[in-house]
């Protein structure tokens, strides 16, 4: 079988491979560690048992599902409050319950967007009390 | 059969690289209306469509018009129009992809715009010109692409193509009847709630587009080595004929029952539109200049040894896109917000980068269109 | 944020003539009793309703007084822009003519064609700009009120183009540099929504009347369930003829105009 326009091809593909391994090769040898998140500002430190509106590894991994869970029922199905599975009651607010305890929005929510490459829109309209004050 | 576009004369490389250019500065200014928001054109809180809405509108006509093309083909088995049907279709795809661009730049929130599809509303006449401008822009590259590729083996197209063909008639009428159903279903709006709205703009439609193919026969002619042919084209100007006087009907009738009713909150949108209200005239200059345009059109058409000449058949066709261009590309849109419903007069004067990103949405089209073009001449030369 | 001293008086005041009472059936049976988080701290129960309408009195307003809007405006961070093109509004004021055209006669005494109307979202029973939303980014509540979730909107202005009140305001940049004081208990809103009057949904279900009809020294404005026939919404309407904005488009707008 005879390959056409042989010299095209093959820079094209190798074209398309620098391009798609951009990320590992650009990447190699900056290793940059997990981000320390901070947890202890006044609010949370008054707490007897630190424990957030669910266990942490589950905040964690599904903070995202939960908030938007609480947007679309608040705004949607006018639900303003959560009661978790071991019967505590939150009110529904990302500014007056989330940032209550994490008042440190830089240290805590910003480290670890920033690390994962997440870029939230929350903050186009929610307000950071820390940024009002 | 893609490769085709890319080797050609050096004029066409001047012009495709002339249109990259206008598509370049239209999206250098898209980044910025992306930065600044939609503050960065001239729409208002009065005003609040302007002349993006308005092309895609009048795109959308455009897109339509190929079933002028494909109707008396493949109904009626039309030979006449067995070489040019291709350059229909490709028209309309082009034209679609303009129309949902425009779409596209006029969202406040584009980086949002699949939620369209995440929460589907079928009360919302938008989503249904969603799926029709989606289903007519899949039916026709499905199709031109299949019958070109099988003229280029020079073999007849296969089966499966003909009820696709025969479904995007219908589908034609339906992409323009949804687009005037977003307007005339709108209680709070005179100028729009009118049930001629879906006939006026399909007849409006089935004179600029055939006309703007006609243009392109031309040009085809001259730079591309390509004959549509006497008869394809003469028949072309008489559905321009036709369809242009209904459409002036269709505006005169909309006038009648208007200004006859005198029933103010019609009128004023009239009046403005028309003859300008409290000062305002600058929308009615430019009709002015399209109703002018529109009837000398019309004239040079009707008389069969003028519309014989090609330069002035080709005059004509300028006349009636500008002209059209102007009552739907411009008038329409505009003209339902004004007076708005507290009775406010507000101009609205696109502004620079609005005007760019128009340019350059166009501009897209135009490539597309310029390419497909360059593919057809090309596979028709080999035959 | 917690109600201030004086409205939390208004409330009060309001209770001592009567007005609360229809509200009590659902004040039991609205979750009573669950402790809330710390974050929520003296909350009264949300105010329900079967419908939600207002009723607006202009010829009991003050010349010049602007309460109602300014008070609106800084509860929801309304942006001051300060150009007619980029204006974002959740009530204005509007002449009568403009208002109510086919009312309008040349005969009218000036106390009627020279009397701004405050004019607001009339929360429709049947809103065109609910049915055109290609997102379900407006909705109809329930209770009546016609909600934006701004989180949803795309900025299609097919809402704006709808509805025949002229209610609705496009960001056409971002709202924030031109907010004078931001109060901390509201979003603000992004550049590329459409936003609007919501009754002030939040503060129902704070139970607390919306901001306008509080600040209304002159008492201008009631906000009541319109199903309940002892509402002070339904006592003002029993008293004669009210009117509705453009009634003949069926909207079924649920501000009531007396004049």
């Amino acid at each position: 079988m005879k390959l056409y326009n042989r010299g095209m091809i093959i820079a094209g593909i190798v074209v398309f491979l620098i391009v798609a391994t951009f990320p590992f090769w650009y990447g190699r040898g900056k290793a940059v560690s997990p981000p320390d998140l901070k947890l202890d500002t006044p609010a949370i430190q008054q707490l007897k048992e630190k424990l957030c509106v669910e266990t942490a590894p589950y905040m964690r991994a599904n903070h995202m599902k939960l908030l938007a869970a609480w947007r679309d029922g608040a705004v949607r199905e006018g639900n303003r409050s959560y009661r978790t599975a071991d019967g505590r009651v939150f009110q529904v607010s990302l500014t007056g319950t989330c940032l209550e305890c994490h008042s440190n929005k830089k240290q805590f929510c910003d480290r670890c967007h920033d690390y994962a490459g997440a870029k939230p829109a929350c903050w186009s309209c929610h307000i950071i009390p820390e940024e009002v004050r | 059969m893609l490769e085709k576009a890319l080797k050609g004369s050096r004029g066409y490389g001047i012009w495709v690289a002339f249109l990259l250019l206008l598509v370049a500065i239209g999206f250098f200014f898209y980044l910025r209306q992306l930065d600044y928001g939609l503050g960065i054109t001239g729409m208002s809180r009065d005003v609040s469509w302007g002349l993006y809405i308005a092309q895609f509108t009048f795109l959308v006509g455009i897109a339509a018009s190929a079933v002028m093309l494909v109707l008396p083909y493949y109904l009626h088995d039309f030979k006449a129009f067995g070489k040019i049907t291709i350059l229909g279709e490709f028209l309309a795809v082009s034209a679609v992809v303009m129309c949902i661009t425009f779409i596209f730049v006029d969202l406040g929130q584009p980086g949002r715009v699949m939620n369209v599809l995440l929460y589907p509303s079928p009360t919302s006449v938008l989503f249904w010109d969603m799926v029709v401008l989606n289903g007519y822009l899949l039916l026709n590259i499905v199709t031109g692409w299949t019958v070109l590729e099988s003229d280029k083996k020079g073999v007849p197209p296969p089966a499966w193509v003909k009820p696709l063909i025969y479904l995007s008639i219908p589908w034609a009428v339906s992409i323009h009847t949804v687009t005037a159903f977003i307007y005339s279903g709108l209680p709070g709006r005179g100028f729009w709630l009118t049930a001629i709205m879906a006939p006026r703009f399909l007849a409006s439609a089935f004179a600029s587009g055939p006309a703007l193919l006609i243009l392109f026969c031309l040009i085809l002619r001259r730079f591309g080595r390509f004959d549509a042919g006497e008869k394809a084209i003469q028949t072309l100007a008489k559905i321009v004929t036709y369809a242009l006087a209904t459409s002036i009907f269709f505006v005169l009738v909309e006038l009648f029952t208007v200004f006859y009713s005198q029933i103010p909150g019609h009128m004023h949108h009239l009046t403005y539109l028309f003859a300008g209200l409290d000062g305002h005239h600058t929308i009615a200059r430019w009709m002015a200049v399209s109703a002018f345009t529109a009837v000398a059109a019309l004239v040079l058409l009707i008389i069969p040894r003028m519309r014989k000449n090609e330069s002035l058949l080709a005059l004509a066709c300028i006349g009636v896109f500008l002209s059209l261009w102007i009552e739907k590309g411009l008038g329409l849109v505009v003209t339902g917000f004004v007076p708005s419903p507290v009775e406010t007069i507000t101009d609205y004067t696109p502004t620079g980068p609005e005007v760019a990103i128009t340019i350059g949405v166009w501009a897209l089209g135009l490539l597309m269109i310029t390419l497909f073009y360059k593919i057809f001449v090309s596979v028709r030369k080999e035959e | 944020m917690a109600p201030t001293r004086r409205e939390f008086l208004k409330i009060a005041g309001f209770s001592a003539v009567g007005l609360v009472l229809p509200f009590l059936p659902s004040l039991s049976s609205a979750q009573a009793g669950i402790p809330l988080s710390p974050a929520a701290p003296g909350r009264l129960q949300a105010l329900k309703a079967k419908r939600w309408a207002m009723t607006v009195e202009p010829r009991k307003c003050r010349p010049g007084c602007t309460d109602c809007i300014t008070a609106c405006h800084l509860e929801h961070n309304v942006p001051v822009i300060g150009n007619p093109k980029d204006d974002v509004h959740w009530i204005g004021l509007e002449r009568v003519e403009h208002i109510f055209p086919a009312e309008a006669h040349p005969r009218l005494p000036e106390s009627i064609t020279k009397l701004p109307v405050p004019v607001l979202c009339n929360h429709c029973e049947n809103p065109p700009c609910v049915r055109v939303c290609p997102t379900q980014a407006t909705f109809k509540r329930a209770d009546g009120i016609v909600m934006m979730d701004y989180h949803r909107c795309i900025g299609c202005r097919f809402c704006m183009a709808a509805c025949p009140y002229g209610s609705r305001s496009m960001n056409y940049r971002d709202p924030r540099p031109f907010i004078r004081k931001i109060n901390q208990a509201f979003p603000t809103r992004t550049k590329g929504v459409v936003e609007k009057c919501n009754f002030c949904e939040e503060r129902l279900a704070r139970g607390i009347f919306p901001a306008c009809v509080i600040a209304c020294k002159d008492k201008a404005l009631a906000f009541c369930d319109l199903e309940d026939p002892r509402s002070e919404v339904r006592l003002i309407l029993d008293k004669g003829l009210s009117l509705r904005r453009r009634p003949e488009l069926g909207t079924g707008p649920q501000v009531y105009y007396i004049l």
